[in-house]
This record gives structure tokens, sequence and C-alpha cells, in this order.
């Protein structure tokens, strides 16, 4: 036969598309359950690893509904509104405009400890960058911060989801006084003291400036919770601690 | 078909060539681009090196089977649309199956669809040999390619970050506290090709095959 016809070259191109094809498609839609499971379970491990839980991904189904103790989904204005919060797209709402985004927020509670964990999403060099930002019970110091990406350049921008940049921001704060700073990471590192700022990643500066905009952007949609939430965290450490000055003068009446 | 057994001495040479005296890196100047973009640590260095074996490989065999019935005038697209099947469906696998190794992977699955070595083999080997020949030569290959990722890598992870596979070697031979500094050139792109230069050049030296006669 002539491989070289015409007809025998469309044919061979037809033939080769449809059946490419059709294997293609058929290992996307039989793969797609085993690989949005193994999503899911990251995700839920990345939440639970930013309040200081390491687990692997074949546990973190457990773990995740004993130390998660809500999940919030909140507009800009600080409210809450109908959803679930764990399905909540992230890469699409960060497109939308800011009042018509919904954000989703987790409340953990670990050792008696309560921890606002806040999802991010962001831009890196070469595609979506993305984490989790858990802050303490006074929405101000941070607890611990996780960070991964599609595709940024592996052995620079790709470090960010590597621990030696991730646990300097733990104990940082995002405000100084009223006055909202977030936290950026800084190219020739931070000065020591500095409550605000990180080393950035050498090689990776356009990913490490992603992730200062990316935990900026999105901390800054949640201060009208935040605002919301403060006095009444305030109240709740005073009540506490008139509570422990009522069992003093019981103790000292008794 | 040749008669000659698989392993025969000759079948062998397809496997040592590219080692050395072809060199698909450092001799035909190949797959520069992947070289340089992934050689800053080792472990990643030698993930790429293995999936470009696995795709080079099997693509070798598949476009091998077919020599005979691709219409030459649309070759380079069967090639590719082979390639880059395979490439996807290695990606799909993983990321079902081993979640870990293909987030490692991530951006090289790409950088291998437009790795040259892969559609130079195919397109000057594969097409003109049997399966068994074919296989050989991919191995070879990409061999040859790993051989020059894993010695940039070295040097770019020692000199650039004092590591090995993450293992702090400088810092355990205390040279930091006599003042040595990290080279952070080393990790940057510039670097990678001043050591691959200079890995060519070491290998010209010793090689004098390689030399043009004047």
């Amino acid at each position: 036969m002539d491989v070289n016809k015409n007809s025998y070259t469309f044919g061979f191109a037809a033939i080769m598309v449809i059946i490419v094809a059709a294997l293609l498609s058929s290992a996307a839609i039989g793969l797609k359950p085993f690989q949005d499971r193994n999503v899911e379970l990251e995700k839920k491990q990345n939440i639970l690893s930013s309040v200081g839980i390491q687990i692997d991904r074949d546990g973190a189904e457990a773990l995740y509904s004993q130390y998660i103790k809500s999940e919030l989904v909140l507009n800009n204005k600080g409210k809450e509104v109908e959803g679930s919060a764990f399905d909540i797209d992230l890469g699409a709402e960060v497109k939308k405009s800011a009042d018509e985004q919904v954000l989703p927020l987790y409340i953990s509670e670990v050792d008696g400890k309560t921890r606002y964990i806040i999802p991010l999403r962001g831009k890196g060099l070469w595609g979506p960058i993305w984490g989790f930002i858990s802050l303490e019970d006074d929405l101000n110091s941070v607890f611990g911060a996780v960070f991964d990406h599609k595709g940024e350049t592996p052995g620079l921008g790709a470090e960010i989801n590597k621990p030696f940049f991730q646990d300097p921001f733990s104990g940082k704060t995002i405000f100084e006084g009223d006055n909202f700073t977030s936290i950026t990471v800084i190219k020739g590192g931070a000065a020591e003291g500095d409550m605000h700022g990180v080393d950035a990643i050498s090689g990776g500066t356009i990913t490490s400036d992603g992730v200062s905009d990316m935990v900026k952007e999105r901390l800054s949609m949640y201060l009208p919770y935040f605002n919301k939430m403060k006095p009444a965290i305030e109240v709740e450490q005073i009540m506490a601690e008139m509570d422990s000055v009522v069992t003093v003068n019981d103790s000292i009446t008794q | 078909m040749s008669k000659d057994s698989l392993f025969s001495k000759k079948n062998m040479k397809l496997i040592s060539d590219p080692l050395n005296d072809n060199n698909p890196i450092t001799v035909q100047v190949l797959g520069i681009c992947s070289a340089l973009a992934i050689t800053v640590q080792l472990k990643p260095a030698i993930v790429m090196a293995l999936s470009v074996m696995a795709v080079l490989s099997v693509a070798n065999v598949l476009i091998s089977l077919m020599r005979n019935m691709i219409p030459s005038r649309i070759r380079i697209i069967v090639q590719l649309v082979v390639i880059a099947t395979l490439v996807i469906l290695v990606d799909q696998v993983l990321k079902a199956f081993v979640y870990d190794v293909s987030k490692e992977l991530s951006v090289f699955v790409g950088l291998i669809i437009t790795n040259c070595i892969i559609m130079g083999r195919l397109e000057a080997f594969a097409l003109a040999n049997s399966p068994g020949k074919a296989f050989l030569d991919g191995l070879g290959n990409s061999f040859g390619y790993a051989i020059i990722l894993i010695i940039v890598a070295f040097f770019r992870e020692l000199l650039g970050s004092g590591t090995l596979f993450g293992y702090p070697v400088f810092e355990n031979l205390g040279l930091y506290e006599l003042g040595y500094e990290n080279n952070g050139m080393m990790i940057l792109p510039p670097m990678a090709l001043i050591t691959l230069g200079v890995v060519i050049w070491v290998q010209r030296m010793k090689n004098s095959k390689l030399v043009e006669s004047k």
C-alpha cells in the first residue's frame, strides 16, 4: 500500500486522532475520582498542617473532623452566609469583584486553643500559588502558614512549600496597633525583630512577591470579620478574667 | 530486520555511545533548556531523568512499531501526538495513584513534551530501526541525558546551596565557621550554562574523537 497517498494520510490522521482522543478521555474520566480524592485529602492535610498538626494524607480525614470545629462562609462585610466552605473554589472566587466573593474560614480547636484558618490564593511566577494561614485567637498573631504551588521553578520559587520558608511566618503579627500591615516577604532578608516581615527565597523573587501580595490581598478581605470579632473576643477574655477573680474571691470567703 | 541478537556488541553500542561519544546534551547539544532549568538540585534532576527515560523508551518502541505505516508527510505530527499522549497518560496515572511523585514532577511533565532529545531520537532512529534496537537507543540516550543532568546538578546544589539531596554537607564540614559562603550565582540559570560549558570542555579534553581535525 502506498503510505504517501493523500487519502491514506488523511485516513491515518483521522484514525490516530480518534484513538488518542478515546484513550485520553477514558483515562481522564476513569481516573478522576481517584485524583479528586487525593486533592481533597491534601487540602485537609494542608489545613491541619497550618495549625501545626502534621499527618500523612491517608490519616488526614479522621483528624480533620476531630480538630476542625467549624467551617464558615463569609461575605466581604464579615457576615456569615449559607454554603459549604470546603467546596468553595477559591481560584474562581478571587477573579470576582470583592463584594461578590464568598470567603471560606475554618475554625480549629487544638489542645483547647481556638485558631482561625484562612485559605489563600494568588499568583506566582508561572501559575497559581495557594496556601493556608492560621491566626491565634487574638486575630493578630500568626500561628502557622503553609503554601503550595502549581508549577513554580523547582529549587527556586517551588521552595515556598518547604518548612524553611514557612516556619518564620509563625509568631509574626498582621496588625501594627490598629493598622493592618500584613506580612511581607522581603528580598535580601527581613531585619531582625521585624514583626511583619520574613525572608524571601534567593532566585525566587517573583514567587516570593506573589506570596506577599496573596497574604495581604486575602487577609484584607477578612478585615470586616476581624473587626466584628475582636470586641467579642476581648469581652470573652475580660469575662474569663472576671471568672478567675470571682473564683479567687470565693476561695477567700471560704 | 537484522539477524544478530538484541544484546550483540553492535546493539550495546546503542547504549554506550550516547554516554560519551555521542552524548545528546554535550555533543549534539539537544535538551539544553531542561538541563538548565531543573539542575538547581539533585533530586528533581534525577526525577526528570527517570521520566525522560520512561517516555523516550516507550515512544521509541511505539514509533518503531508504526514506522512502516506512518505517512512521511505527517510523521512529525504523529511523533508529537505519541509523545504528548504518553506524557498526559503518565501524568494522569501518577496523579491518581502516586500523588506525591506527581507533585514532585509538576512542571517537568510539560517540559518532557518539548524535550528535543525525544523528537530527535524518534525522527533519527526509531523511524528506521526495529523496536528492540529503538528501545535500547531510547535507554542509551536517556542515560546520556541523565549523566549530564546529575553532574551539573551535583555542582550547582553543592556550590549554590551547600547541600546534596538536601543534606547540609558544608554545614556539617564546618566550612561556614571558616568564613565560607554559598555562591548564590550557582542557583541561577547562567551558571548552569557555564557549568555545562565546563563539562563539555572537560569531555573534549579527555575524548580526542570529539575534536575536529584541522
